[in-house]
């Protein structure tokens, strides 16, 4: 039974105030909070086992790195990935997609395609154009619709022989929008392009499976799925991360160093140079099975009921428009107020202890795409209330009077 | 209340200031007390007036009230100096701004397009424009402090106040070296 009285106990941060008023956190797609359990994880390691991993013979380094590795399982069995060294630790999805971006410099040319969603946040962007200018490839934008919602009809006549990369997210961070991975996925496969989706937004929603996705790179952060910050995975293919060359050099990804030459150790540690962050891969698996034992079916129904009631109650109020009414979508409400500045309603709600993100979302050709400076994103997340979503109401609407 | 004195407002009437419903009245005051005042107050004295109307209100929403009405009255530059060039650059909201040099003073005009913006550049517009180059590059901005406003200056605020106040400062420094 899904008790969000109980479950908001674990979360110590809610109990704050700001400005002097209860804490409203609806930034959840920004990051999520970190329940005790996960933080007891964290305070754990540093107090009792904190070594460097997999190169000290004595027994803290040994516990370190069982604990460590044990994650790694974790990641692997709730992703559903066929070999835990298809698991790679990463700083979060943005280092995860520059792992993948620069590896497939060796394996493009000049004149190759790659395609990207319209709705793509900056980090899935970014590091695709610059494989484009070392390479010489062609980046081709698969569009939207009004309602943030790809065309699919549009992808299939983008996808050909040259398509040699796909790349979009699962669900939009901007939008909410929950878009037809499998589908892009299959379709991409048949011309032979590879498929990355990027499971930012996602993972705190719904558990994707690798294998019944077929999917060849997806990428994750911890700190959207009440883990630390600072630590994600990707995971990649065994055949194609064994393709692709290491991204960084250093300890740890090594098999023998001498001047003349250096091999490379296997997976998953050729991608892992250097020390990582080993609390922080420790503490990723501890908040996926806080995550499991709420239960992500549980999670789903009841953000879906958030969202009903949010979006139901924010559009009465006179002249609020929201960004994103795709029929799949997530607990992500983005909006604006007639032509009030979405900065101007953040600062509002804020100075009302509401937590919203205002702004482009570092999605600047959604903006674009809709002819305005940014939204106000209102995201809500499995503690979230029907209460907070009525503060949330009231504080726009007492915005709104303030700044029409 | 130094310059409620010299207005010659009852005192009745600073009471009454202190209300909400007020605001229209105060406002027009500061109007005609910005129309006026930097002909002789210095960049200090301005900021002290600023800081003592800031001090009047009972809560943040006063203030803010306060500033979008600011907002609304701000100096603004004109549309051809509205360039990317003027941009300050700030993540979240546009901010221009512009300066001239009229006899050995800066007169400074912006614009932007959130209110909340708006307000805070017509408070330090209001603090700098009039003033000499050399006064103003010498100026401190504490009172940004004092009226509230500090978590402005995070590092997160998109809005730029630190930057709209380095770049009322480097066209002091840029006027300043042509003057001399």
């Amino acid at each position: 039974m899904f008790d969000v009285t109980k479950i908001r106990a674990d979360f110590p941060i809610l109990k704050r105030e700001v400005n002097g008023k209860p804490l409203v956190y609806l930034d959840n797609a920004a990051t999520s909070q970190t329940p005790q359990q996960v933080i007891d994880v964290i305070v754990d390691y540093y107090s009792n086992y904190n070594a460097n991993i997999h190169r000290g013979v004595h027994a803290l380094s040994q516990e370190a790195t069982d604990k460590y590795e044990e994650a790694r399982h974790k990641i692997q069995k709730h992703f559903n990935a066929k070999h835990a060294h298809e698991i790679i630790y990463t700083s979060g999805t943005t280092h995860s997609i520059n792992i993948v971006a620069n590896g497939f410099s060796s394996f493009i040319k000049k004149g190759d395609e790659v395609l990207v969603s319209a709705m793509e946040h900056h980090s899935n962007i970014v590091p695709w154009q610059m494989l484009c200018e070392r390479t010489g490839a062609i980046l081709k934008v698969i569009p939207m619709n009004q309602e943030g919602e790809l065309l699919m009809d549009v992808y299939d006549t983008l996808l050909s022989d040259n398509t040699k990369l796909v790349f979009c997210n699962h669900i939009s961070n901007a939008l909410g929008t929950i878009n037809p991975i499998k589908e892009i996925i299959d379709k991409a496969h048949r011309v032979g392009a590879a498929v990355l989706i990027d499971g930012a937004q996602a993972a705190p929603h719904l558990v994707a499976d690798m294998q019944a996705l077929d999917v060849d790179f997806y990428t994750v952060s911890a700190h959207k799925i009440c883990g630390p910050t600072g630590v994600g995975t990707l995971y990649g293919k065994e055949e194609w991360l064994t393709k692709l060359p290491p991204y960084q050099g250093g300890g740890e990804m090594i098999a023998e160093v001498t001047f003349e030459k250096t091999t490379y150790a296997g997976l998953p540690h050729k991608f892992e140079a250097g020390t990582p962050n080993i609390c922080g891969g420790i503490a990723f698996g501890a908040a996926l099975d806080y995550m499991n034992a709420i239960g992500f079916e549980e999670i789903a129904g009841y953000e879906h009921e958030l969202l009903e009631y949010a979006t139901e109650e924010l559009l009465k109020i006179d002249g609020l428009k929201i960004y994103g009414t795709a029929q799949q979508k997530t607990s992500v409400i983005s909006f604006n107020i007639k032509n009030v500045h979405p900065y101007d309603i953040g600062t509002i709600l804020d100075k009302l202890g509401i937590a919203v993100r205002t702004g482009h979302h570092c999605a600047q050709p959604i903006m674009d795409f809709y002819k305005i400076p940014g939204t106000v994103r209102a995201s809500f997340s499995f503690y979230n209330t029907k209460e907070e979503v009525d503060v949330l109401v009231a504080g726009v609407k007492r915005a709104a009077a303030m700044l029409l | 209340m130094y310059w409620l004195r010299e207005l010659n407002v009852p005192l009745l009437c600073c009471c009454k200031l202190t209300r909400y419903h007020s605001l229209k009245v105060l406002k027009s005051i500061v109007c005609y007390r910005i129309f006026v005042q930097n002909m002789k107050m210095n960049i200090k004295e301005i900021q002290e007036d600023i800081v003592a109307e800031f001090d009047m209100f009972e809560d943040w929403m006063q203030r803010y009230e306060y500033m979008i009405d600011l907002g609304k009255s701000l100096p603004l530059i004109a549309e051809e100096y509205k360039t990317d060039d003027n941009i300050i650059k700030g993540c979240q909201s546009k901010v221009w701004v512009h300066a001239d040099l009229e006899d050995d003073k800066l007169v400074f005009t912006a614009d932007s397009d959130a209110i909340i913006t708006k307000g805070i550049i017509a408070i330090l517009i209001r603090a700098f424009s009039n003033q000499k180059p050399l006064d103003i590059i010498e100026a401190d901005t504490q009172f940004i402090d004092e009226i509230g406003l500090k978590e402005h200056l995070s590092a997160t605020r998109a809005n730029g106040l630190v930057s709209m106040i380095k770049q009322i400062k480097l066209y002091a420094v840029a006027y300043q070296t042509q003057l001399s």
